[in-house]
């Protein structure tokens, strides 16, 4: 492009919330963008002016999207945002430089255009992936442009200022990679050692929590801090049954026994139907989805454990977690994911448990911090 | 001969690449290849049936129902199950709304930049942009200052010399033909259905939880519970917010969609006669009445575009072929093989990557080639409608002649490009209608005192027989899908899907038949090779979702462990 030296420049003196008023977003919608923001992130209400003090600050940034062995629902799920008109705006102005799905160029001039931005913004751009990436024979069962995705992922990822890996897929392997893994796929930390990888698990991950990620990284300068999973501890710090609205059924001993039983239309707690709640770590309840209108236990349906690493192999949808003594009692509700561990054995692997367990361990001595707990 | 390459296909699902040999500004020949496997249709086997629906749905986020309509129907069809009434009404519904937001990203945000040039709009007058607007559709929002204040936006972007997504495109390409205030009116109209699209489909968050991938399919009925008198079920409130957002969809789409669908094709009219393709078309046929099971689009065959007859769907004639896919077959070279008799093992003979050409005289596609009686099948929105034209089915007969007659042109027209896109868009309006009626009766059966979402009685393994299998149609936003089930000891002993894009983007057959893509580029006259935006054209008009055609595997004949593909 023959303007770019003067467009540099010009970029210079941009900052995320004068483009934003520029495209007709006011002071008070973009505040109250950055108070949704800070809540996503888990942090205190008062951290609000200081996400908007460094948006204000901030260039606009350059954001590379890759598709590998994926099904594209966190692509979707990023169309769905929630704050709709200034969420989206922001990935506007993120300047997404490559992304299959939506992005005009094809072909030859799709992959100059990500070469530009790989060699004009070397150390700089964030890159998201999504899917994972199969390591078997050679990686021929996945080729963009004539290159296998690990080549590209190394390429790509690799001149990233960082590298968010959004759904299960990505971040450990997910569909692809469940028993038998017929492709050899991995998720991208393990195929491209080395590099800065946030993981965003889920099944799709949930956009809002992608948003407070980039922000997060806008505000602090880096990506927040993680559990031993790579993931976000503000969305991924506490248990789905920590948080969950139907908590006071179970502790209350309330069961939906039978698919429409009265018990399931009052919303009792759907721990005998398989919910994976109390093994999984995610902030499915408050942040829920499609601008909070619901998320699966709302909707009488378990937790199915869609963003603990192995779920695939672990978490058959309706097989309730193991024997949990003493029901309705808070503080068993630890128990369970003891009890999970040792019973879940069967049919596949038990690392997802184990995991799980680590997992708790982490969030733990996180919580002791901020001294929610 | 010039041979040329568009890797990726981007504004797809999937992975996709074309090959091409240009003669004199013409597609000579075409080969189809999608470049990623997964293999899910392996994975599946040993594991609870009952899953199934959650696995398959993995395998496209972006048509993210159908696989789970399909598996749970292949469940219920294995095991007798029959659901209550507001179940079938409910997946009618989410089904419904699914094609008609799918078909309206698609027209807006993944096909209409090969027709609409962004970068012309900034040259438009917003006053003569409405006045265009106004003469087609009295849709609110196309006011002038609307227009002027999208333009001011387009602007503004621009003038950051970063394009995003934009960038690199083929704007000023001689092929697009709109003028400035038509581009504006789609510009804004993208970025209107992009607030849209996210609206209506809430509809599945308050009957699913969320979406993409919504989670609340169970084999036998739904897991929504019903109650109008609870707080934590579907009730007045929840169904009321549905209706809202039904009248959403379908205003958009009668307002908006299609008016800007006939002015956009207006100005493309020799597209009505590019890009037919194989010229057979298959429809399984779509939502069942939820008391007698009767399909309201009707399932059908039509062959070598021969309107006056209609043939029965016979699942027995289906039969996939592997001599130009990556697999190996053990049934030997150039026979196919009827899903529950196949069997298919992946095996890449490709180049090694990093590669300039595929050897497209051999193997090259993890696409198999699905043929029905030895023929290539269009399947997708044309076929549907073009099924339900010749059945006589009323609702769409209405429609395809209202549109054909504000085109001025003949059902001949429908064989093509255009006819593929303008196709897509009758069926959005047809499923937004229809949608309501099926909000209706789901009102009227609760109503009625009746809130059973489940059948129970076979959702406990232990009722199930040794052994059982099923099949499941659906007719999804792209097409004929069906999944295929086996079930011994409870668990699931073979699986295989065969879906849209499977058929659409099939390679060559063993008799060297081209598949539905490849033969619908052949003829397309492409202005400049270095960007064949034609190839766009007709390739996006099918509508792509390839992480899908990929995960289909055969059956696994004698040796029921064997999975193929995916």
């Amino acid at each position: 492009m023959d303007r770019e030296g003067k467009e540099k420049q010009k970029e210079k003196g941009f900052s995320v919330a004068r483009m934003l008023e520029e495209r007709g977003v006011s002071r008070r919608d973009f505040l109250k963008f950055c108070s949704t923001v800070t809540v996503a992130m888990a942090l205190p209400a008062t951290m609000a002016p200081k996400v908007a003090q460094a948006l204000d600050k901030v260039q606009r940034p350059t954001l590379v999207w890759l598709n590998f062995q994926d099904c594209t629902g966190d692509t979707e799920a990023l169309l769905r945002s929630a704050n709709p008109t200034v969420g989206e705006l922001v990935l506007d102005i993120l300047s997404i430089d490559y992304h299959e799905t939506i992005m005009a160029a094809a072909g030859h001039q799709a992959e100059a255009a990500l070469e530009k931005t790989v060699k004009e913004f070397k150390g700089k751009y964030l890159c998201v992936v999504e899917g994972s990436i199969p390591l078997k024979d050679g990686g021929v069962f996945g080729c963009i442009g004539g290159k296998t995705f690990q080549q590209i992922a190394k390429h790509v990822c690799g001149s990233a200022a960082a590298t968010i890996a959004v759904g299960t897929c990505a971040a450990y392997g997910g569909i692809a990679a469940a028993v038998p893994n017929p492709s050899g796929a991995v998720g991208v930390k393990e195929a491209v050692p080395g590099i800065t990888v946030l993981n965003l698990p889920g099944c799709p991950c949930n956009a809002d929590n992608l948003t407070a990620v980039v922000v997060y990284y806008l505000t602090f300068g880096k990506l927040p801090a993680m559990d031993s999973h790579g993931r976000p501890l503000f969305a991924h710090g506490k248990r789905i049954h920590d948080n969950c609205e139907r908590r006071p059924h179970f502790d209350a001993g309330q069961y939906v026994e039978h698919w429409g039983d009265d018990a399931h239309r009052k919303g009792f707690c759907l721990y005998k139907m398989g919910c994976k709640g109390p093994a999984t770590f995610h902030n499915c309840p408050t942040q829920r989805f499609n601008e909070k209108c619901s998320w699966p236990v709302a909707a009488g349906h378990g937790c199915v454990g869609c963003s603990e690493p192995q779920f695939w192999d672990t978490s058959p949808l309706y097989r309730r977690l193991p024997n949990v003594p003493g029901f309705g009692i808070e503080q068993n509700a630890d128990k369970i994911g003891l009890a999970f561990a040792a019973g879940v054995g069967g049919a596949f692997a038990i690392h997802g448990a184990m995991n799980a367990l680590r997992k708790d361990k982490d969030a733990t001595s996180e919580n002791t911090k901020d001294g929610e707990e | 001969m010039a041979k040329i390459v568009v890797d990726p296909i981007t504004r797809i699902e999937g992975h996709l690449r074309i090959e091409a040999e240009i003669e004199g500004g013409m597609i000579k020949d075409a080969w189809s290849s999608s470049t990623m496997f997964r293999g899910i249709e392996k994975i599946l086997k040993d594991r609870d049936p009952r899953d199934a629906w959650y696995w398959t749905q993995r395998f496209c986020g972006v048509c993210t129902t159908v696989h789970s309509i399909a598996s749970i129907r292949a469940v219920e069809d294995a095991l007798k199950i029959k659901i209550p009434p507001n179940a079938q009404l409910i997946r009618n519904i989410i089904i419904g709304i699914q094609g008609v937001q799918d078909h309206v990203i698609h027209f807006y945000h993944l096909h209409a930049l090969d027709w609409v040039d962004i970068t012309s709009a900034l040259k438009a007058d917003p006053v003569k942009t409405a006045s265009l607007a106004a003469s087609i559709s009295d849709w609110p929002n196309n006011s002038a200052t609307h227009f002027k204040a999208v333009q001011e936006k387009l602007k503004a972007f621009v003038d950051t010399g970063r394009l995003g997504p934009f960038a690199n495109a083929y704007w000023g390409h001689p092929a697009y033909k709109l003028p400035p205030e038509a581009n504006l009116m789609a510009t804004a109209h993208y970025l209107e259905a992009l607030e849209w699209q996210k609206e209506v489909i809430k509809i599945h968050a308050i009957l699913g939880s969320k979406n993409p991938h919504p989670q609340t399919f169970l084999v036998g009925g739904m897991s929504i519970p019903v109650d109008p008198d609870s707080q934590n079920a579907l009730n007045a409130d929840s169904l009321i917010t549905i209706k809202r957002l039904l009248v959403k969809a379908r205003d958009f789409v009668e307002k908006v969609y299609i008016p800007d669908l006939l002015a956009i094709a207006s100005f493309y009219k020799e597209w009505a006669g590019i890009g037919a393709g194989v010229g057979n078309y298959m429809s399984y046929g779509e939502f069942p009445d939820p008391v007698s099971g009767n399909l309201w689009f009707p399932s059908g065959i039509i062959m070598n575009r021969d309107i006056s007859k209609l043939l029965p769907v016979d699942q027995q004639k289906v039969a996939e072929y592997v001599d130009h896919s990556w697999y190996e077959s053990t049934a030997g070279q150039g026979k196919g093989l009827h899903p529950w008799k196949g069997e298919t093992e992946a095996k890449y003979s490709g180049p090694k990557p990093p590669y300039q050409f595929l050897d497209t005289d051999k193997k090259y596609s993890w696409v198999k080639a699905p043929r029905y009686d030895e023929a290539p099948m269009e399947v997708g929105p044309l076929a549907r409608i073009l099924v339900a034209y010749v059945a006589g089915h009323a609702e769409s007969k209405a429609a395809v002649d209202m549109v054909l007659g504000k085109l001025g042109v003949g059902p001949a027209a429908l064989f093509s490009t255009l006819g593929r896109t303008a196709a897509r868009g009758i069926d959005a309006l047809l499923m937004a209608r229809q949608t309501q009626v099926y909000l209706d009766q789901l009102i009227a059966n609760i109503g009625k005192g009746d809130y059973r979402i489940h059948a129970n009685e076979k959702w406990d393994p232990k009722e199930w027989p040794a052994e059982a299998s099923g099949y499941g149609f659906h007719e999804a936003p792209r097409g004929a899908l069906g999944h295929w089930i086996r079930i011994k000891d409870q668990k699931i002993y073979n699986y295989q899907a065969v879906v849209p894009s499977t058929w659409n983007a099939s390679p060559r057959d063993a008799k060297g038949q081209r598949g539905p893509y490849e033969s619908s580029l052949v003829g397309t006259p492409v202005a400049k090779p270095d960007q064949p935006l034609e190839i766009l054209r007709t390739i996006h008009s099918f509508d792509p979702c390839l992480a899908c055609a990929v995960h289909v595997t055969d059956a696994t004949g004698n040796e029921l462990v064997r999975v193929r593909v995916s």
